[in-house]
């Protein structure tokens, strides 16, 4: 397993072009509801704070806050486009298979249909120490998530 | 710092350490000798852990194989034989150190030596206020209206524990500044340090800057208060001269695993007077004189501080350690680290985008050095060095306070040890000047 696979162009194209970073620079739609967590990972001091607003069983916006490394802000970053238009549904759902993916040491691959964008972080399931970088945010998205929909 | 001379019999080579005899160090430690994603291991993570040489690894071995027996305890021949060369490891390590034998205390680690002293000292607090102990143990109590100093340079192992002590007995815990490069403020020190002063507690050498703080000035700023000092000595010890009774510290602490000796083992030094006066930490076998059902006498320091079984091999593994550094010169050890902690400092500032943290190049310090990638986090330094099998430490290295004085919350450290050469602090700095440009920082 070369690093490329790891650092794929997307990985760090999203790493430098954070897609929803800003929560204080945007609003939640009017009517939604929203819910947000803030996770941190204690090994590294990565830190993500992110909000989700959800109407009429669909995910509005995704924004965050964070400060991490490539990895971990990449993935924020490819959540957003990923979650925004989802059905709560479908969100918990592709979190899930994110999850699998990521925690199976590179035995379970990642399908792009379902992942889109997310499929590129499939390399990180072989770095042991770097998953939690990857799923700061989802967690984050789901603890979110269930709150918005609560 | 005082430099202890080596002694005589141990004067086995005087000369300056270079690369040759480094690769014959080498030769003594078999897990230096592999392949890391294909390339050959570059080790400059001594700062968190070290290696073992053969003869550490083989005194553990050799003690399970031929000795192994509860200490302290029992007549049979291999109690009587584990018991000798446990205690023997114990007049290695204080001689090592300049300490005494009863003042030479097993701990797992530093962090738990610093435990010990701040659960000791809040158990004199409960003791004389209800009269028992000796006199000098009231002297000992810490409560409201005492101040504890600690640095802003701490390892979280010297900061967590006073911040409890205080908790627990409602004195005010403070910090002696940093200054940008990484130096105490001794002026602003000499300010915070004052008649209610408890206990001053810092770090002999800094695990993240490097730094090497000058001992003999805030001992003497302790002095003349009465304040109690306690030293974080885990990354002095392994790497330089040590003598604890020309530093005149109260209490010392390191850990046998950053000194070429197994996990497990660390050492507690403290003063006699102190530690026969303190209550104990941990209590339960092994540390007693007298029992009854309503109460325990406890004996005297060492053992005091000793409850329960203790980490023998691991104890006998350290003395094998003290002895592999005797034998090379820990003044040879700290001249050739000063040369590779130089060579880093100045290799890394000439690098574009590298800010280095602590003291700048032809400034003392250790042979480590910490640093910020503009642009690339820790964690990605950490794992495009690693492809090519260089280990490092990237994250806060327990320090979070110090990073944020930084401005930083995480950097990558290299450190080195006797067992590094330039090539390897040259392939460390080769593989750092292509960091920004792989991830287009």
């Amino acid at each position: 397993m070369s690093l490329d696979q790891l650092y794929q162009q997307i990985i760090l194209d999203h790493s430098k072009q954070r897609h929803g970073s800003g929560l204080a620079d945007t609003a939640a739609p009017a009517g939604s509801s929203t819910g947000q967590s803030h996770q941190l990972n204690p090994v590294c001091g990565d830190e993500v704070t992110l909000r989700l607003a959800v109407a009429d069983g669909t995910v509005q916006q995704i924004s965050w806050d964070g400060a991490g490394c490539s990895i971990s802000m990449a993935s924020a970053s490819v959540l957003t486009d990923l979650g925004e238009g989802m059905s709560v549904a479908e969100l918990h759902s592709v979190i899930d298979t994110f999850r699998e993916v990521l925690r199976s040491r590179g035995k379970v691959h990642a399908d792009p249909e379902i992942l889109g964008d997310a499929a590129a972080f499939e390399g990180v399931a072989r770095y042991a120490a770097r998953v939690k970088c990857a799923m700061i945010s989802w967690v984050a998205a789901e603890d979110a998530l269930n709150q918005a929909s609560a | 710092m005082t430099a202890v001379s080596t002694p005589a019999s141990l004067q086995r080579s005087m000369n300056a350490m270079d690369n040759a005899e480094v690769l014959r160090i080498r030769n003594d430690f078999p897990v230096l000798h592999q392949q890391v994603n294909g390339q050959a291991l570059v080790y400059l993570d001594s700062g968190a852990t070290s290696q073992n040489p053969l003869s550490v690894i083989e005194a553990e071995q050799e003690f399970y194989e031929q000795r192994n027996a509860a200490v302290h305890r029992g007549a049979h021949h291999l109690a009587v034989e584990a018991t000798e060369v446990f205690e023997d490891a114990r007049q290695t390590v204080a001689d090592f150190i300049g300490a005494g034998y009863e003042e030479t205390v097993w701990t797992s680690n530093a962090t738990e030596g610093l435990n010990l002293i701040s659960y000791a000292l809040s158990n004199a607090t409960l003791w004389a206020a209800q009269g028992r102990g000796s006199s000098a143990l009231k002297d000992l109590a810490v409560g409201p209206g005492d101040d504890i100093v600690v640095t802003e340079m701490e390892h979280h192992a010297n900061l967590i524990p006073w911040q409890e002590l205080a908790f627990r007995t409602g004195a005010t815990l403070k910090y002696i500044p940093v200054t940008d490069h990484g130096a105490l403020r001794l002026d602003a020190a000499a300010e915070i340090v004052g008649e209610r002063t408890k206990v001053l507690a810092f770090t002999h050498a800094s695990n993240v800057l490097g730094t090497i703080n000058p001992v003999q000035e805030l001992v003497a700023m302790a002095r003349l208060v009465g304040a109690l000092v306690v030293l974080d000595a885990c990354q002095s010890v392994p790497h330089m001269p040590i003598n604890v009774k020309d530093l005149g510290v109260d209490f010392a602490v390191f850990s046998g695993h950053k000194m070429l000796a197994p996990t497990g083992v660390g050492v507690l030094y403290g003063k006699q007077e102190l530690l026969d006066a303190l209550p104990p930490f941990l209590t339960g076998g092994s540390m007693i004189t007298t029992v009854t059902m309503e109460r325990a006498e406890y004996l005297p320091a060492p053992q005091r501080f000793e409850a329960g079984t203790q980490r023998i091999s691991q104890a006998v593994a350290l003395a094998a350690a003290v002895n592999y550094l005797t034998e090379t010169g820990v003044d040879r050890i700290h001249a050739w680290e000063a040369t590779l902690g130089q060579r880093l400092v100045k290799g890394l500032e000439s690098i574009d985008g590298i800010r280095v943290v602590g003291p700048p190049s032809g400034t003392e310090r250790i042979g480590l050095a910490a640093f910020d990638v503009d642009g690339v986090h820790a964690h990605d330094v950490g794992q495009f060095l690693d492809a090519r099998g260089i280990a490092v430490r990237v994250g806060h290295h327990c320090a979070q306070p110090l990073h944020r004085r930084l401005g930083l919350t995480a950097t990558t450290r290299a450190s080195t040890y006797l067992y590094n050469t330039t090539d390897d602090v040259d392939a460390f700095l080769d593989a750092v000047s292509g960091v920004r440009a792989y991830f287009q920082a």
